[in-house]
């Protein structure tokens, strides 16, 4: 067998340095104090102000019009991933229910259709989703944040492959049970598709909380502000102050990456699994 | 995350092995074969699941795409009075401004780059990883801990290393009297977003990249063991091959991430002063939409990058769905 060499391990060590050291730097550097860091630069020693500016950065008002914590801004993260995550889930295994196991004309319609908001990322047509929300009067409102969001077919896809390998006996003795479509989909369908569900709402989840341009655009109420939005603000308060915030600034970032690294450092095998094998 | 139609399936040995099948008639055959052999019949059931979903595209995807085709046509007033119809001209003074050809070229050489370093550096560590026995969950650990953080967030990381005045990798860089400048020199910002782009992407190839050599048969292994003692003829001959669906698919990947998702790097990176920095097309786009208040022009270039994603997508069909099987 092959026996494990020095320099295996070697670019491995650089490998994870190289990966981990900046976010471990935002951390503890995010615990001097402004005046510390900008005397002393970047930190990889604990340093004594770790509750001040955390308690500062969670809960005194800030930004422009001042009615906007840290602490609302973890809220409406959680508010958009959850949201986005949850709706995707629905709005997608409905979708691939319908796909997979219905007979009706315009199934290869409907597939196609689906399939092709894969081709166009949002970034692309940005500007005329804006005019969109904005006839639609939905800017500054979470149903604005969320809902034009769900117009992609990822999660169509994982939800097709999935149903596409449960074995065709199920539903056979599902029929002759008596069971209709209804009973089929919430009693056996959607029970047995647990561990996707969570792999999907995992994977969604980390989307939605890291979305930022689309926040960025559709929120100038500051009540609405995502972390994502938030920092993006922090940098243009940024612009002519004499020493700039950086505990802050790290302190923010820290909170906003947080939670999607917790859950994949957790939830790494599900993570993984939903990423790599979406036919199993 | 995903705009691309396939991921990597772990699939039978024999595909990974290139074995092709019937692969064009299951192409136009995509319908057919998704059929189950049971299915229910109803007239208004499959409708009223597939309405949801249905409805959410149409509103926020195909009105707006086609919003922005038509408004690509037109000169719209800045202050709201209606706008002109001025057929191709929107397209030709994008084309021609000698910033768009720049951006352009940019945004070329930045693809190129951070799909190359990424791609291998993610690879080499999977190698590295898929290799060793003790600490192989940690490592695995840490490659994976930082795939998740947000491309503004991994900006504003980058934004503080590479900090003139606090930054440690300007002041390691300055023994070495290279006096970066990132914000105000173009290629010294180029690189720094460059560094955190690939950064942020290595995981996701790491990811990728582990999976598939987890999933080379052990058989396959041993025998390539006894035929070939070279370690690296063994890599390129055997292992890399049978890797090339998980490549192929990571290329498509990597360059929809370096046009389009690097937005938030770049964005976070250039502190709202494009103008001596680097940008990308994307953030062209956005910028003349939402700053500039050119809809036309930032339409027309919207539908100039959809066209690049279309022979992106006939690009990944074409070439490398043929000759890659999966399933």
């Amino acid at each position: 067998m092959y026996r494990t060499k020095f320099s295996d391990h070697l670019v491995l060590i650089l490998g994870s340095l190289f990966l981990c050291m900046p976010v471990v730097v935002a951390f503890m550097t995010s615990t001097h104090t402004a005046a510390d860091i900008h005397m002393n630069g970047l930190s990889l020693a604990w340093g004594d102000n770790f509750i001040a500016t955390y308690e500062k950065v969670l809960t005194q008002k800030g930004g422009f019009t001042g009615d906007i914590t840290g602490a609302r801004m973890v809220m409406n993260s959680l508010i958009l991933g959850i949201g986005f995550a949850a709706g995707k889930i629905v709005l997608s295994m409905m979708a691939a229910y319908a796909i997979v196991y219905f007979r009706f004309p315009m199934a290869t319609l409907s597939f196609w259709v689906i399939f092709t908001t894969l081709l166009l990322p949002l970034e692309v047509r940005i500007m005329p989703s804006y005019e969109v929300m904005s006839n639609l009067g939905l800017l500054n409102s979470y149903t604005g944040l969320i809902v034009p969001l769900l117009a992609s077919a990822t999660g169509t896809f994982y939800f097709r492959q999935f149903f596409k390998s449960v074995p065709e006996e199920l539903l056979e003795a599902a029929r002759i049970d008596g069971a209709g479509p209804f009973k089929f989909f919430i009693d056996i369908l959607v029970p047995i598709s647990r561990t996707m569900i969570a792999a999907i709402f995992i994977i969604m989840f980390v989307y939605g909380w890291n979305q930022y341009l689309w926040p960025m655009m559709m929120t100038t109420d500051e009540s609405f502000f995502t972390l994502m939005r938030g920092i993006k603000s922090i940098l243009q308060v940024w612009v002519g102050s004499n020493i700039p915030d950086y505990n802050e600034a790290f302190a923010l970032a820290v909170l906003a990456m947080l939670p999607p690294v917790a859950i994949v450092v957790i939830f790494q095998s599900w993570f993984i699994k939903g990423l790599t094998e979406s036919d199993k | 995350m995903a705009y691309t139609t396939s991921q990597p399936q772990p699939g039978g040995f024999l595909s990974r092995l290139g074995y092709r099948g019937n692969a064009r008639s299951k192409k136009t055959a995509v319908a057919a074969e998704e059929m189950k052999r049971v299915q229910f019949t109803s007239p208004v059931l499959p409708y009223l699941f597939l309405f949801p979903q249905l409805a959410v595209i149409f509103i926020f995807f195909y009105w707006p795409s086609v919003q922005a085709v038509s408004s690509s046509f037109y000169l719209e007033d800045p202050f709201g009075f209606g706008s002109t119809f001025v057929g191709l001209s929107n397209y030709t003074d994008v084309i021609f401004s000698s910033e768009y050809q720049s951006i352009a070229l940019f945004t070329a050489v930045f693809t190129v780059l951070v799909t190359f370093l990424s791609l291998s550096l993610g690879l080499l560590l999977a190698v590295k990883a898929d290799r060793v026995i003790r600490g192989a969950s940690t490592y695995k650990t840490l490659l994976i801990a930082v795939y998740a953080i947000a491309t503004p967030v991994s900006g504003l990381i980058g934004m503080m290393i590479f900090d003139q005045h606090v930054g440690p990798f300007v002041k390691m860089m300055s023994y070495f009297g290279w006096h970066m400048q990132v914000g105000l020199n173009y290629y010294d910002t180029a690189f720094a977003m460059t560094v955190v782009a690939v950064w942020k992407q290595i995981p996701y190839n790491f990811i990728f990249f582990l999976s598939g050599l987890q999933n080379v048969p052990v058989s396959v292994r041993e025998a390539a063991m006894i035929d070939c003692r070279s370690g690296f003829r063994r890599f390129w001959t055997v292992i890399l091959p049978l890797l090339a669906p998980t490549a192929f698919f990571l290329l498509t990947i990597n360059v929809t991430y370096a046009l389009f998702d690097t937005f938030g790097i770049i964005d976070v990176m250039v502190k709202d002063k494009p103008a001596n920095n680097p940008v990308t097309l994307v953030y062209k786009v956005y910028a003349d939409g939402f700053r500039g208040n050119d809809i036309g022009g930032s339409s027309a270039q919207s539908v100039i990058l959809m066209i690049v994603v279309f022979v992106l997508t006939i690009f990944q069909f074409r070439f490398i769905e043929r000759r890659v099987h999966y399933n």
